[in-house]
């Protein structure tokens, strides 16, 4: 069994992780919302931009991931749209410098569901630990 | 405004190659506006090449910036503050700022990071066609303001080919044939008659056929 614990950066939306967040870091531990899973509430995804979800990469982290509103119920409008849309941009970027796309991904999730958020997190974690260490990790020459 | 579009990273990395400094140099102007090599798109394009070459195993250092225009001698000059600090340039600008820029350094090397595509608009958001050809000729005073130049495939002066079907164009049928358009326009302007007018042979010696073109105004030049 491997002792890699990844680095996990989640750009999250301030309505779709309200109810999460209200849990406490405690609460959300102890129904297993993973440690190394680092929380980044956004006012909302749109907001986002590509050069944030990169700079997470610049700085450590071996998967990203973005959660945001259904895509057609965004509080403001479009805004998980948009972010689903640069995070297909940084896939597409991560697959032209030859990194797995799946290193970061886009979740749409209803507004109150505590559960599926804590899902979505242990997904990802799961996933990245099968990718294993980031290719942005090693030491310069 | 000049349409761009950012070229595939590893075609940018392969350039880049023995890089260890770089000034990475963005344009305020067209390429802003079509959101190919802007400051946003500098930013994104200098952690791109930070994480390919870092994922490479070798260190490079990015100077960002984005100048007010690179087509001009008036602005380019600023990058007089950066020398020293780099080993390459490589320029988000249309083909027009990469070649300033490059007659400014002669002994440096300067690279593209864009493909300059059209003279266009932006049609709708994130949709830019082309709609000029720069072809030193205008001839829109006689087709309705609608170029055939650029936006006929086969450049035709006395449209349409008998390719057109149901006013596409037959390369592709989300294409519009603009001679039809033209036509549509100038029966509507009741100018219809002036397409039963033949369009003498072109002469595309305007067109760059004659060597680079230089626009001179003597009333400017000091």
């Amino acid at each position: 069994m491997s002792d890699f614990t990844p680095d996990i950066r989640a750009f999250v939306c301030h309505y779709t992780s309200q109810q999460s967040c209200a849990a406490g870091a405690e609460g959300m531990a102890a129904e297993g919302f993973p440690a190394n899973v680092r929380l980044a509430r956004q006012v909302c995804t749109g907001k986002l931009k590509v050069s944030t979800l990169l700079a997470a990469f610049e700085d450590g982290a071996d998967g990203v991931y973005v959660v945001g509103c259904p895509a057609d119920q965004c509080h403001n409008a479009m805004g998980s749209q948009r972010a689903a849309k640069r995070v297909l941009a940084v896939r597409k970027a991560l697959q032209e410098l030859g990194v797995e796309p799946e290193r970061i991904e886009m979740f749409h999730l209803e507004r109150g569901l505590h559960p599926e958020f804590i899902a979505t997190a242990r997904n990802m974690d799961t996933r990245i630990r099968a990718l294993g260490v980031g290719p942005f990790k090693g030491e310069t020459a | 405004m000049i349409i761009a579009e950012r070229k595939p990273i590893d075609e940018i990395m392969a350039m880049l190659q023995g890089v260890k400094r770089l000034l990475l140099l963005g344009c305020k102007g067209c390429v802003t506006v079509c959101s190919a090599g802007g400051e946003r798109e500098v930013e994104i394009l200098a952690s791109l090449i930070r994480l390919g070459k870092k994922k490479e195993g070798q260190p490079i250092e990015i100077i960002e910036a984005a100048l007010t225009r690179q087509c001009d001698q008036e602005y380019i000059d600023s990058i007089d503050q950066w020398d020293g600090q780099y080993d390459a340039i490589l320029s988000m600008a249309c083909g027009v700022g990469v070649n300033f820029i490059a007659n400014l350094r002669p002994v440096t090397p300067v690279f593209p990071a864009v493909n300059t595509t059209s003279f266009g608009g932006s049609q709708l958001q994130g949709v830019w066609t082309e709609q000029c050809a720069g072809c030193g000729n205008c001839i829109l005073h006689l087709t309705g303001g609608l170029c055939p130049v650029a936006r006929c495939a086969k450049s035709l002066m006395n449209g349409p080919c008998g390719g057109s079907q149901d006013g596409k164009c037959e390369i592709n049928p989300e294409v519009p044939c603009i001679w039809q358009h033209i036509h549509d326009r100038l029966h509507r302007l009741n100018k219809g008659e002036s397409l039963t007018a033949i369009m003498p042979i072109r002469d595309w010696s305007t067109a760059g056929h004659g060597g680079p073109r230089k626009t001179v105004r003597d009333d400017l030049t000091v």
